[in-house]
């Protein structure tokens, strides 16, 4: 008998991505750049994040016509994002076949309280997590993927690197903790207490947790590999830049070799201009995607 | 002790290498060329095939791969691995590696959503084994020599051709360490005719 949409069938499509580069695309042109560049996969959007803070607006699930062309573009798996809550956006996608849905504060939240009960779907699920709480709630919801939020679209590292140091702070942390100090814990956390039992026994969180959110060089995917991120989403960072192809390649190769610092250095050269930053003090608070969802 | 390779460029590294130490093997991650000097086997994990390779043929891997293969030391592949070893891959000019005797097609059981896990008769193996497929390979077809291990809805998802060993789905991704054993045991035999 064949089980589909298990933990462990969910689940394990993020192991295969280890060590990769998921890059946003918005066309099958762009798909077939990051795929040739060596992407693990691609997040089919309508706008990259950068351009969805420029134009303001509400942003929703891409045409469906967008992301069939990527499907149809490339034989790596297509990911995709429906809003935080948006129940409808979420099983038209799995109705599509996508290979991935993003929960994703990039877009304009459906829901401010509630978000999706993930564990009802076949297709799995990626979320945002900016500390241990936050991924507890999303795994016990049924992710099957974590990422950091980091702002979106600013090209600043700044955020997802407090993020991923957040939350392995706080594994580490449970970790060493004694088991009668758990329950307290998990109150303070906002986590349940099985979550952080599970996570003291594994010695780590038990899905894969990607770095996302702001990263646009080849040195900023090193970093968060560095810190250990399981692998990478680059958004606005690759179609953004002066030369995308290029771009892409050095990013895919400092993701594989983070330590081999020589070659990120020849990665780095001549690569034309990384996408235009912002820094994240000038966004006014309510603008702050990563404050979208709980 | 046997020290056994896990090519490291990308996919399910870390659970190969915790099988391989759960076996009583020794892990080394292969990362660069010169990291495959004094092993004694070579797996191949599952991942992404097309970023595998792109990594392979930007870092000159393609030559020691096969001249790792053509010294008769074993080789494992785990679905983007068994694309990798594969002598034919369907829709596809030119293989990677091209060194098993097999033609494999790509995502052959669907998409994501398609994915599947499902327990399985295989030669060899006492009790059934727990297999993961995540938009899983399928060896079409074999050349003559090929033991065919293991067959699943009519297609064949595991198969040993000499020094290579193929399955379409995730060993590494259970605790289950009978395959991981296996390909221990081909290893050991394999040096132990060398010497004899």
């Amino acid at each position: 008998m064949n089980q589909q949409g298990t933990d462990r069938v969910k689940r394990g499509m993020a192991e295969m991505q280890k060590g990769g580069v998921i890059m946003d695309v918005v066309n099958a042109e762009q798909a077939r750049i990051a795929e040739a560049a060596g992407a693990t996969a691609v997040m089919a959007l309508e706008r990259v994040p950068s351009d969805i803070r420029k134009d303001g607006g509400v942003a929703r699930m891409a045409d469906p016509r967008i992301t069939e062309e990527v499907m149809k573009a490339v034989s790596i798996p297509v990911m995709a994002k429906a809003r935080i809550g948006h129940i409808v956006e979420a099983r038209v996608l799995e109705a599509m076949g996508v290979d991935y849905i993003d929960e994703s504060e990039v877009l304009t939240p459906a829901d401010e309280e509630f978000h999706l009960l993930k564990n009802t779907y076949t297709v799995p699920f990626v979320c945002g997590c900016r500390n241990l709480g936050e991924a507890a709630r999303r795994i016990g919801e049924g992710a099957s993927m974590l990422r950091t939020k980091g702002e979106p679209g600013t090209g600043n590292i700044v955020e997802a690197v407090r993020h991923l140091r957040q939350v392995n702070a706080e594994v580490l942390r449970v970790v060493h903790m004694s088991e009668d100090e758990l329950m307290t814990e998990a109150r303070n956390l906002g986590a349940s207490y099985e979550f952080l039992r599970e996570v003291k026994s594994l010695g780590r969180l038990p899905v894969v947790n990607f770095a996302a959110g702001g990263i646009a060089t080849p040195s900023d995917a090193a970093l968060m590999m560095e810190l250990g991120a399981d692998g990478v989403f680059v958004g606005s960072g690759i179609f953004k830049s002066d030369n995308p192809e290029k771009f892409a390649r050095a990013i895919v190769e400092a993701t594989t070799h983070y330590q081999d610092y020589k070659l990120i250095a020849e990665l780095s050269k001549n690569l034309g201009i990384a996408m235009h930053g912002i820094e994240i003090s000038t966004i006014a608070a309510g603008e702050r995607m990563q404050e979208r969802g709980w | 002790m046997k020290k056994i390779g896990v090519l490291a460029l990308q996919g399910a590294v870390r659970e190969h290498s915790r099988s391989i130490e759960a076996s009583g093997a020794q892990a080394v991650s292969v990362k660069r060329p010169a990291d495959l000097i004094g092993l004694d086997a070579l797996i191949l994990p599952g991942g992404e095939s097309t970023t595998m390779r792109r990594l392979i043929d930007r870092y000159e891997f393609m030559q020691p791969l096969r001249d790792f293969a053509a010294s008769g030391k074993p080789m494992f592949g785990t679905c983007a691995g068994l694309i990798l070893l594969a002598k034919e891959v369907v829709g596809y000019d030119e293989p990677h590696l091209g060194v098993m005797d097999v033609k494999v097609e790509r995502n052959s059981f669907g998409r994501q959503i398609d994915s599947f896990e499902a327990d399985l008769a295989i030669n060899g193996l006492d009790a059934p084994f727990n297999a993961v497929f995540i938009r899983a390979p399928h060896i079409v077809s074999a050349g003559p020599s090929t033991e065919i291990l293991c067959e699943h809805e009519g297609k064949i998802v595991m198969a040993r051709s000499g020094q290579f060993l193929g399955c379409s789905f995730h060993p590494e991704l259970t605790d289950d360490h009978r395959i991981t054993q296996y390909f221990i045991d081909m290893v050991a035999a394999e040096s132990m005719s060398d010497t004899g």
